[in-house]
């Protein structure tokens, strides 16, 4: 145990030495934190529209006003071609364009029909359906509205059902309630990680691991000397994170934190784990960067917190139970945001702990045999 | 002279060829992983049902909602308590839950509510799935009353330019090409630098005959070559493999490749000459530009959404305008008239990078 003491001490006091390292390890998850959570935000706003008025229509002319009063719509003003509108879509100058054709107030009064043209730019996917969302919408309670107010009629629908979401434990929809947590995480098991990597092939290709290598320095010992400070180190990325999202982003916290370091605990020997093993595959810091970069990309791209587990094929959802990532943007959610208890939580816990052992033990055994 | 140094340089990489495979496999991999996996097409999503009715009609929408594909029965609910329950579990990503008299009402011309109730710890999936139950919903209460249809009725011809499928894979090809190239560029001379550095070769260098601006182009050279055989593998995976269309030129596709590389270097040269460890570099870079690149080149977060500063932010990374150019030019298959803009600033980004850091390697060598 001693020994383990003096070996964490010298692995602080080499962090501590180097001013670098401590903004790496302080300043940058905060900014990092704090600017990412202002920049991830699906809400999408501000689209910009034009309009192609061929009628000129009171009828028109009171849609043009709703889409321009639309809080989604930024209003790019009106066009008069077709080619114009086409031009201003291909340079990226407006996301949609709304063509009221010809005699489109006579054709609704007479024939009780008629077709308004939607142009979408759909490279971005969500973006267009969001976009043709809005439209559809704005379009469909115009539709209504005349329809009450220029027949006066009452030929309300017969069977009427209606629908009421209601949007459970994030009512507002506010992104850095998600987001907050879910960066939080990406930065704490990207920094650990790496850290724990570098660290251990540094000493490798300096030499002085095998320089500790013929001290009575045990190899269990050396690596738990290694671990350690950056296990403590990442308790504190991860606390010092949490109050700050509190503080700027008024993030809920429903359920308990007692709960939440439990899992953290056992979360960080995964990482580290990880870390230890990408040390014993790499020769070099670059290629143990690499490696890192490469599991580190994944797990922040299929963690869940960009694009839904759930709509992944389903090996892609396989592959998730091997992503530290996932089990942490999940009990994330189920802590912070539903306050789920001990009884939801414990069973990642055991996964992540399974996992833990499992990952440190090939670690170990890799790291005997190669160092 | 210069020669010697190129030469000297693609030993080293030869001879590393870990490193190799590292840098040609994972671009890859990474590319076939997202590329596939991905996806924002919702399939088979989990949710409840909270039937109060138990009637004809509540049974007919039942069976309408599962046969679209879109969604999974999960759990049957009995009452409002197991709600919570089911949620917290995290089994469950929505709920619908239809009230008592259901069909009774509808027949006797009454309205009714059916709640949804939404998970919204996951907003995007929530939204989604809630529109497309809404969607199933009115359906079938137009199937239930023909009659007043085509009653001044406004529809929407929508045409969806560019992208009539909606494909993701437009989005996430052009993002990780991105962010893939400026990784291995930026990451690789940042590095190979720094190593010099930390090794005391570069004192070595420093007081041979060499040109500082030799140092550099010869440490550079290598890196350009192997980025730019990098940059047309995934362009290539993308259009074999995921079917990226490539409706302008191949050439000018090239050329803005061989731009963007060079900026991610020239930023890998700077990170290097203010690094003093390898350490060093490699945290900067990881910094600075991995995740930058993905959360504020538009990649995966919409730029107008963002708040004002954050917008201005976006403007200095280089990953916004080599997205803006591929997709111009692999997708709308515009030409340069199209791409001018963003590729003068990647110009510009170049030669101020190429100049400041090797400004900064001349003072710093004195």
């Amino acid at each position: 145990m001693k020994v383990i003491y003096h070996l964490v001490i010298k692995e602080f006091l080499q962090i501590l030495r180097s001013k670098f390292m401590i903004g790496v390890l302080t300043v940058a998850p905060v900014v990092q934190l704090i600017v990412f959570s202002s920049a991830a935000n699906y809400d999408i706003k501000n689209l910009n529209i034009a309009i192609i008025d061929q009628d000129l229509s009171p009828a028109s002319r009171l849609l043009a006003n709703q889409l321009q009063g639309s809080k989604f719509f930024v209003f790019r003003g009106y066009t008069f071609s077709q080619k114009e509108a086409f031009d201003g879509l291909n340079h990226d100058k407006f996301d949609a364009v709304i063509e009221i054709p010809h005699n489109f107030e006579r054709n609704l009064v007479r024939e009780n029909h008629a077709d308004i043209q939607i142009l979408v730019n759909a490279i971005n996917n969500t973006k267009a359906g969001l976009t043709n969302a809005y439209l559809t919408s704005i379009v469909q309670t115009f539709n209504q509205n005349i329809r009450t107010q220029w027949r006066a009629t009452d030929q309300n629908p017969a069977n009427q059902i209606e629908t009421i979401p209601v949007n459970w434990y994030n009512p507002t929809l506010d992104y850095p309630t998600l987001m907050v947590p879910g960066i939080l995480a990406e930065l704490l098991s990207l920094l650990t990680m790496i850290f724990t990597a570098l660290n251990i092939v540094k000493e490798k290709e300096m030499g002085t691991l095998e320089q500790i290598n013929v001290t009575p320095v045990s190899k269990l010992q050396f690596i738990s000397g290694k671990l350690i400070p950056f296990w403590i180190i990442g308790h504190i990325i991860f606390w010092t994170g949490l109050s700050v999202g509190r503080i700027v982003f008024h993030i809920p916290i429903v359920g308990s934190l007692l709960l939440t370091e439990f899992f953290i605990m056992i979360y960080l020997f995964v990482v580290l784990g990880m870390g230890l093993l990408i040390s014993t595959l790499a020769e070099t810091q670059q290629q143990a960067m690499f490696i890192a970069f490469f599991f580190i990309m994944a797990f922040i791209l299929l963690c869940g917190l960009f694009t839904p587990i759930e709509n992944m094929p389903r090996w892609a959802q396989i592959l998730n139970w091997a992503n530290p990532l996932a089990y942490f943007v999940k009990i994330n959610r189920l802590i912070l945001l539903k306050g789920a208890g001990i009884g939801v939580v414990l069973p990642i816990c055991g996964i992540m702990a399974g996992y833990a052992i499992l990952i440190n033990s090939l670690a170990i055994w890799r790291y005997k045999k190669t160092a | 002279m210069l020669k010697g140094i190129i030469i000297k340089e693609f030993r080293h990489i030869r001879r590393d060829p870990r490193t190799l495979l590292i840098l040609f496999g994972m671009p890859l991999l990474l590319l076939v992983l997202f590329g596939y996996a991905l996806s924002t097409e919702i399939k088979d999503a989990p949710i409840a049902i909270l039937d109060h009715a138990h009637d004809a009609h509540s049974y007919t929408l039942q069976t309408k909602l599962f046969s679209s594909g879109y969604f999974k029965l999960e759990k049957r609910l009995e009452n409002e308590k197991q709600l919570d329950e089911s949620f917290k579990d995290g089994k469950i990503k929505l709920a619908v839950v239809i009230p008592p008299k259901f069909g009774d009402n509808l027949q006797h011309n009454k309205k009714v509510y059916i709640q949804i109730i939404i998970d919204a710890t996951d907003i995007n999936l929530g939204t989604t799935l809630n529109s497309y139950v809404t969607s199933i919903i009115q359906d079938y209460q137009r199937q239930l009353n023909p009659v007043q249809q085509r009653f001044m009725q406004i529809d929407l011809k929508v045409r969806m330019l560019f992208n009539p499928e909606l494909k993701s894979v437009y989005v996430f090809i052009p993002g990780v090409s991105a962010l893939v190239l400026i990784l291995i560029s930026a990451m690789l001379t940042s590095v190979t630098i720094a190593r010099e550095k930390e090794l005391g070769t570069m004192e070595v260098i420093s007081v041979s005959p060499l040109k500082t601006h030799h140092i550099i182009i010869g440490k550079v050279i290598p890196y350009l070559i192997l980025s730019l055989i990098n940059a047309v593998i995934i362009l290539v995976v993308g259009i074999v493999l995921f079917k990226m269309p490539l409706n302008g030129s191949p050439l000018l596709l090239l050329l803005e490749c061989l731009l963007y590389v060079l900026v991610a270097l020239a930023l890998g040269v700077l990170i290097s000459v203010k690094a003093d460890t390898q350490q060093q570099a490699l945290f900067t870079s990881l910094l600075a530009l991995m995740l930058p690149t993905i959360l504020l080149s538009g990649f995966i977060f919409p730029v107008e959404s963002m708040p004002w500063l954050l917008q201005q932010i976006s403007k200095v990374i280089p990953a916004t305008y080599f997205i803006e150019v591929i997709k111009s030019i692999m997708i709308k298959g515009g030409g340069l008239e199209l791409v001018w803009k963003p590729t003068l600033v990647l110009a510009f980004m170049a030669i101020v990078l190429a100049l400041v850091s090797i400004k900064q390697l001349k003072t710093r060598s004195k």
